[in-house]
């Protein structure tokens, strides 16, 4: 890992009541990398992410964007700041079209609505959604709403995109081109990626790099190839099979 | 043209200017009757538009809004009492003195997290406490109620807002379009966009940027200044104030009825509710006046109400709006 990290976590804590959701987590994500989060469920992978977007404060510990303090920051002030992020349930706004949920993230750079839409159409045709753009959210199907997801989290030119499980009931050409499009999109805007992934095919294919968490506390970090023979990944998580 | 749902098609915007050319000419040739119930439609048309603001566009219920038409009315009216002031330099204070209290109910709102229907029992308490606090002013002519000089009724002086009903029907109908004009640039603007993400999820729309709490202050802005100007029109038309009536929180209520009806969130929704419900109830009460049978007016709207809404329960515009204008290919917001 080289140089100042793009995004760094030291010591951070979440507690809800009486559950500690997230235990002395730190890791940083370099610049331009594509990173997993890995863990089963619960692992606090999630609260992780809403820790880094805003959506939560942790009880304590740092978070920082390029060496500046993000804890106690407004979400959308962490969006400005250049984190896009996608949910994992994913929270189109339901009153509006494909292209208008867009640009609402295109309005965060921009005031000049022919811009947005513009800027909009071309994540649209990035995602394969070209052809929907007018449609009622509603009538889109769950494939469709996740790649909606992200083309509004892209429209926020984050320098740091956080996607929950976006490929999740995907079917296995679907995840390809998925793969593909992010692929892609690192190497052209050298946009950072950390994705929470259950689809071990796609983790293993997309990350250079993966931190694996368990009851919250980080428990391996590496390479593909090093968390696929790490002990305590595999009695946590991927269990034997996956040797 | 395609783009924005809130951009109008040629066909309607003819069919919008036909309409405004009957209203503007219907003085000429219609009876003093029908010139009230038009420009009673009007008002609730425009009342519907502000309070529409809040409610349709960014998602924040107001059952008090009858508290910033009254702050309007009295400021406005004190002035004009007191001081000789007319009112178009009064809404240089009844603006303000709405917006200011709206923001502070915002305020209180937004920055302690109380929303949905917590938010609209806020509201009904600051309209009901305004209300208490008004009964006891007694420059404010508390429960004896504040009046206004009328000179006369035919001469007509437009700065101090004195004369024949068409005048008044000509200034509400002026604000109504007016308000109209100024919500369709509203929602073509980031402002608007800004908006409904915040009505449709909150908390996806500050994760994707949005300033959720400025935009919601944004939002009871301008609601509660168009509704300061339309209390300063109703109680230069009305010519008295009462606390009770004022503030009543039936009279909140009501104001919502034509937006509902006409259809949340849509540009012309509130017009179209306004003058489907108004002109109904009179036409209600011209019909079941000789029964004598005490509240079958209020009986035979309520039927009338529930039933629209239980048929068309979007509103009637954007339904009517599929029909007008089949070529739209988003009905997700109709205009």
């Amino acid at each position: 890992m080289s140089a100042a990290p793009l995004l760094s976590l030291r010591g951070v804590f979440k507690r809800f009541r009486g559950l500690a959701a997230v235990t002395d987590v730190s890791f940083d994500i370099p610049r331009g990398a594509i990173v997993a989060l890995i863990g089963p469920n619960g692992a606090g992978k999630t609260t992780v992410f809403n820790l880094i977007a805003g959506m939560l404060r942790p009880d304590a510990g740092e978070i920082a964007l390029e060496g500046a303090s993000l804890v106690g920051k407004r979400a959308d002030v962490i969006c400005k700041s250049g984190i896009g992020r996608t949910f994992q349930i994913v929270r189109p706004f339901n009153g509006m079209t494909v292209e208008e949920n867009v640009m609402v993230g295109a309005l965060a750079r921009t005031s000049d609505i022919a811009t947005a839409r513009r800027h909009a159409l071309e994540l649209l045709e990035l995602l394969e959604l070209g052809d929907r753009r007018l449609a009622a959210v509603q009538s889109i199907t769950l494939p469709d709403r996740k790649r909606l997801e992200v083309a509004r989290a892209l429209a926020t030119r984050p320098k740091l995109l956080l996607l929950d499980e976006v490929m999740a009931g995907l079917r296995p050409t679907e995840i390809d081109r998925m793969l593909g499009v992010f692929r892609r999109l690192n190497a052209t805007t050298g946009v950072t990626i950390l994705l929470i992934e259950h689809v071990m095919r796609a983790v293993m294919a997309l990350s250079q790099h993966i931190i694996v968490l368990h009851h919250g506390e980080v428990i391996a970090t590496g390479s593909p190839e090093e968390v696929k023979k790490h002990r305590a990944v595999l009695d946590s998580y991927l269990g034997e099979e996956a040797l | 043209m395609m783009g924005s749902p809130y951009s109008l098609p040629r066909r309607a915007k003819a069919a919008l200017a036909i309409i405004a050319a009957v209203l503007v000419l219907a003085p000429l040739v219609t009876n003093n009757y029908i010139i009230s119930v038009l420009t009673m439609s009007l008002y609730y048309a425009y009342v519907g538009q502000a309070w529409n603001i809040m409610f349709g566009f960014a998602g924040l219920l107001s059952l008090g809004h009858a508290l910033f038409i009254g702050i309007g009315s009295y400021a406005s009216a004190a002035l004009f009492v007191h001081f000789g002031i007319g009112p178009w330099a009064g809404i240089f204070l009844a603006v303000p003195l709405a917006v200011a209290v709206g923001c502070f109910i915002g305020f209180l709102g937004f920055r302690f997290a109380i929303s949905g229907v917590y938010f609209a029992l806020l509201t009904i308490a600051f309209a009901e406490f305004t209300r208490i606090i008004f009964d006891h002013v007694a420059w404010l002519g508390a429960t004896e109620g504040l009046f206004l000089p009328v000179s006369s009724r035919t001469r007509i002086d437009l700065p101090n807002l004195r004369g024949p009903s068409e005048m008044f029907y000509y200034v509400i109908l002026t604000l109504t379009f007016l308000a109209l004009g100024i919500c369709r640039w509203l929602m073509n603007s980031k402002l608007g966009y800004c908006w409904r993400a915040i009505r449709d999820d909150p908390e996806a729309a500050a994760a994707t940027g949005v300033d959720v709490f400025w935009c919601r202050m944004a939002a009871v802005a301008v609601s509660c200044a168009a509704s300061g100007v339309a209390g300063v029109w109703y109680a230069f038309y009305y010519n008295n104030l009462f606390p009770e009536i004022a503030f009543d929180i039936g009279k909140s209520v009501e104001l919502t009825f034509a937006p509902i009806v006409g259809g949340v969130g849509s540009l012309c929704g509130p017009i179209v509710g306004a003058f489907l419900l108004y002109p109904l109830g009179e036409l209600i009460t011209g019909a079941t006046q000789g029964l004598g049978i005490e509240g079958i007016k209020q009986f035979g709207w309520g039927i009338a109400v529930v039933s629209i809404v239980l048929l068309r329960p979007s509103g009637v515009w954007p339904w009517l709006a599929q029909i007008l204008l089949p070529d739209r290919r988003c009905h997700a917001a109709a205009p």
